[in-house]
């Protein structure tokens, strides 16, 4: 039996039908461009509420980080929101900021603790999304949190401001669209620390790396290894450890008659500490090798770090973000708003956390909403200065922010619990800038937005 | 080669030490009082903190403001002073030095008032249930004294110094008549096994030369005998889960220089104890001790290099693949009795 068959016209059918399509599917791409940028995840319009979701190792291999990282996040939303003394929203240039809140609204956070557990991260960062309506994750302090975090993120279309985080893959081949980091990465580390190596120790020298597993590690490992090879170096041994060993005696001793005359620490957080002790507890400072002084060195370190490892640290070379003892007016007013209100000076991984805040801040003002291809497009080759790394680009094709690095040395001789290290070097933005492709990767796309509930 | 063999058997000795205190403690429980005990390794856990206690009390300090200087974010500066040294002088410094081994006086009446609230408290409530309810009663009180730690002292870990004349590495190369530095080895580390010994062996002597200990073994062979003598094994035994706290608490104590503790030190060395138990062969105190070291070199020597070129990933897996190998050869392990874990 027809339809038609019952008086409706084979023409009302049609002109029903084209209505149907235009009225259900097309016309919201074409009537309103606006009212589609409304609808995406969390939208504070909707929701009422400006909230940051903070994903902090607040336990685990990196807890100290963690925990200096969300005294940060505090510090920068109390500055936000118009509390405090302001911190580096004086200093900060060009700036939207207006110390009320982002657009008008106050901005909250929750906070979840990663244990610096990759999929521990992920899962509070759903959490925080999905229950909390976080509008922006940031935090973290292991690549491996970073980048699972940033691919949620992508497929839920909330913005992901990276915290301490330094694999060459987080911006390199596991970069995306929704994911932007501050901090610096392994290959950086190696372009900055290769110059004073040779300087201190020679080109004729054989390396044994130590080296965490999992993508930071491997990462940095490569990226020194390939540094100190262009030297002249030789590389004796590379030997991967298991994230959170505890005891690395096993792995130290093989050190010990191998031939080689360096010891490359690719390890961070307690790991670091932990094995940088054991292997001066080895006597491996106070040995000779190939008629040479035997040298560690840890590519990559904080102070918090060096606080923790103590007189071992003293006289060893590593790299870093940044230094609380900086002398632009960028470091000095974060550090004056840091110790003042914590009674001790930020760490590197507290300072990229609460950069990272009031950059998220910024661009929402700057682009005039919290529609994230509009925030992205506002972060996307912004330039900026006074945040302590003088003039910053972050860079659009990769999402990584291109800026001087710091090349530090354990302090021989501390003038206070706080004066750990010192600064050797500041590479320039431009000798540590390389070119993105190196890395490969896909941003992906910012468009359309996806949804997240 | 050799000197790499000789080193990797100096850690597995080190590790063995650790297992073995622990397994020690463990297996002693379950000899006398037949419980699967899996609070043990928070016990190793309290006394590391029993160490860290002692080192805040000693470096309990003054704050004075300095209004001259200044701090790096410009306010004035805190100048803070040692109270044990502004009392007493140089012997201060010394008690502040050798904080770890001194702890051992405060963590061994410690640990033995905790063994026996443990047992008397709640574990004897459990003697005649299965054990798993046992394990799971256990593991859950496990949990709550972490957190408790976790609570009072925060979750990163704290570095305790060792003290300063025991920094840095013996020349064992050259007590061999090697070259110099072929073979060194830390200090504290060897300090550590020679601790471990003498404990062990001081249990050992404790159960083999007292009546106590005469009574405790009598009743771990036949506890129904023992009492219809009249004599009170219950609480023998109550004291013996002291002695294995203690045991425990120590071996927690000393191992803080080599691995500063956090609240999940006892969850880490738990359940590698128990394999060293049930390989060493349940409440056999010899294949506790013989099981650590045992497995301890085993783990040491498939960390090497060139045994890794071969198996990659072997260290990590070495210690359960032996133990599933003598539980299926010899269910009740290496020198346990016949007929236990054998069902």
């Amino acid at each position: 039996m027809s339809i038609l068959k019952r008086g409706v016209s084979r023409r009302r059918v049609l002109r029903t039908g084209m209505a149907g399509i235009l009225a259900t599917g097309v016309s919201p791409m074409i009537i309103s461009k606006g009212a589609w940028a409304q609808d995406f995840c969390n939208n504070p319009d909707v929701t009422g509420k400006v909230v940051f979701g903070l994903n902090l190792p607040l336990s685990g291999t990196y807890a100290e980080e963690g925990a200096d990282q969300q005294k940060a996040y505090q510090l920068a939303i109390e500055h936000i929101n118009g509390e405090g003394d302001g911190g580096l929203l004086n200093v900060f240039q060009p700036s939207a900021l207006t110390g009320n809140g982002i657009l008008g609204k106050k901005v909250e956070f929750v906070t979840s603790d990663s244990q610096t557990l990759s999929d521990v991260a992920r899962a509070g960062a759903t959490r925080m999304i999905e229950r909390d309506g976080a509008i922006m994750i940031s935090g973290g302090s292991s690549s491996g949190e970073a980048i699972a975090v940033q691919s949620l993120c992508q497929e839920l279309g909330v913005i992901f401001m990276a915290g301490l985080t330094h694999s060459n893959d987080t911006t390199g081949k596991d970069k995306r669209r929704y994911g932007f980091r501050h901090f610096f990465n392994a290959y950086q580390s190696g372009i900055g620390i290769a110059p004073v190596l040779a300087q201190a120790y020679g080109t004729d020298r054989r390396a044994y790396h130590l080296t965490a597993d999992y993508t930071w590690g491997w990462t940095q490992e490569e990226s020194i290894r390939d540094a100190t090879e262009a030297l002249g170096w030789e590389t004796a041994e590379t030997v991967l450890t298991p994230l959170g060993a505890g005891d690395f005696s096993q792995f130290l001793t093989p050190v010990l008659n191998s031939g080689a005359d360096v010891l490359i620490l690719n390890h961070y957080g307690n790991d670091m500490v932990n094995s940088l002790t054991q292997a001066v507890q080895f006597g491996m400072r106070d040995r000779q090798a190939n008629g040479k002084n035997f040298e560690i060195v840890v590519p990559l370190f904080s102070e918090l770090m060096a606080k923790g490892a103590g007189d071992s640290i003293q006289g060893i070379f590593g790299t870093s973000n940044w230094h609380w003892n900086l002398q632009d007016e960028g470091s000095q007013a974060f550090t004056r708003s840091f110790g003042a209100a914590y009674g001790s000076p930020p760490s590197q991984a507290a300072h990229t956390a609460y950069v990272q805040a009031l950059l998220y801040a910024d661009a929402v003002e700057r682009a005039g909403t919290f529609y994230p291809p509009a925030v992205i497009e506002a972060l996307e080759d912004f330039e900026f200065d006074g945040m302590g790394n003088g003039p910053t680009l972050y860079r659009g094709s990769d999402h990584q922010c291109m800026k001087s690095v710091l090349v530090v040395r354990g302090n021989d001789n501390p003038s206070s619990e706080f004066d750990v290290l010192e600064v050797v070097q500041e590479i320039s933005r431009e000798d540590s800038s390389y070119d993105p492709a190196i890395f490969g990767g896909e941003l992906g796309s910012a468009e359309p937005v996806p949804q997240c509930a | 080669m050799f000197e790499v063999i000789f080193l990797q058997f100096l850690n597995g000795l080190d590790k063995g030490s650790a297992y073995a205190l622990i397994a020690l403690g463990l297996t002693l429980v379950f000899g006398t009082l037949g419980v699967v005990n899996f609070a043990h390794g928070a016990l190793f856990m309290l006394g590391a903190f029993c160490a860290v206690l002692f080192r805040r009390i000693l470096t309990l300090e003054t704050v004075t403001i300095d209004p001259e200087k200044l701090s790096p974010w410009g306010q004035p500066l805190e100048i803070r002073e040692p109270l044990v040294q502004a009392w007493f002088g140089e012997f201060g410094a010394v008690l502040v030095n050798y904080s770890v081994p001194i702890s051992l006086l405060l963590a061994i009446p410690i640990m033995l008032v905790i063994g026996i609230s443990m047992e008397r408290g709640l574990i004897k409530h459990f003697y005649k249930r299965p054990h798993a309810e046992q394990i799971l009663v256990t593991f859950g009180l496990a949990i709550v004294l972490q957190e408790l730690i976790k609570a009072g002292f925060g979750p990163n870990p704290i570095p305790q110094p060792m003290p300063e004349n025991l920094r840095g590495a013996a020349d064992i190369g050259s007590w061999l008549g090697m070259q110099a530095n072929v073979i060194t080895y830390p200090w504290w580390r060897l300090v550590y096994f020679l601790f471990s010994a003498a404990v062990i062996g001081a249990v050992f002597c404790f159960l083999q030369f007292t009546t106590f200990g005469m009574v405790v073994r009598a009743g771990m062979a036949d506890r129904e005998t023992v009492g219809v003598l009249g004599i009170d094994i219950d609480r023998r035994f109550t004291i013996m889960f002291g002695i294995a706290a203690v045991v425990a608490g120590m071996a927690g104590v000393m191992y803080t220089p080599l691995l500063p503790p956090n609240y999940h030190i006892g969850m880490d060395f738990l359940v590698l104890s128990f394999v060293v138990v049930v390989v060493g062969g349940m409440g056999s105190l010899p294949g506790a001790v013989a099981a650590g070291f045992m497995l301890g070199i085993l783990q040491s020597f498939a960390s090497m290099t060139q045994v890794k070129a071969i198996f990659p990933g072997i260290d990590q897996i070495i210690i359960y693949l032996v133990a599933v190998v003598i539980l299926l050869v010899r269910p009740r392990g290496l020198l346990g009795r016949r007929g236990v874990m054998e069902a």
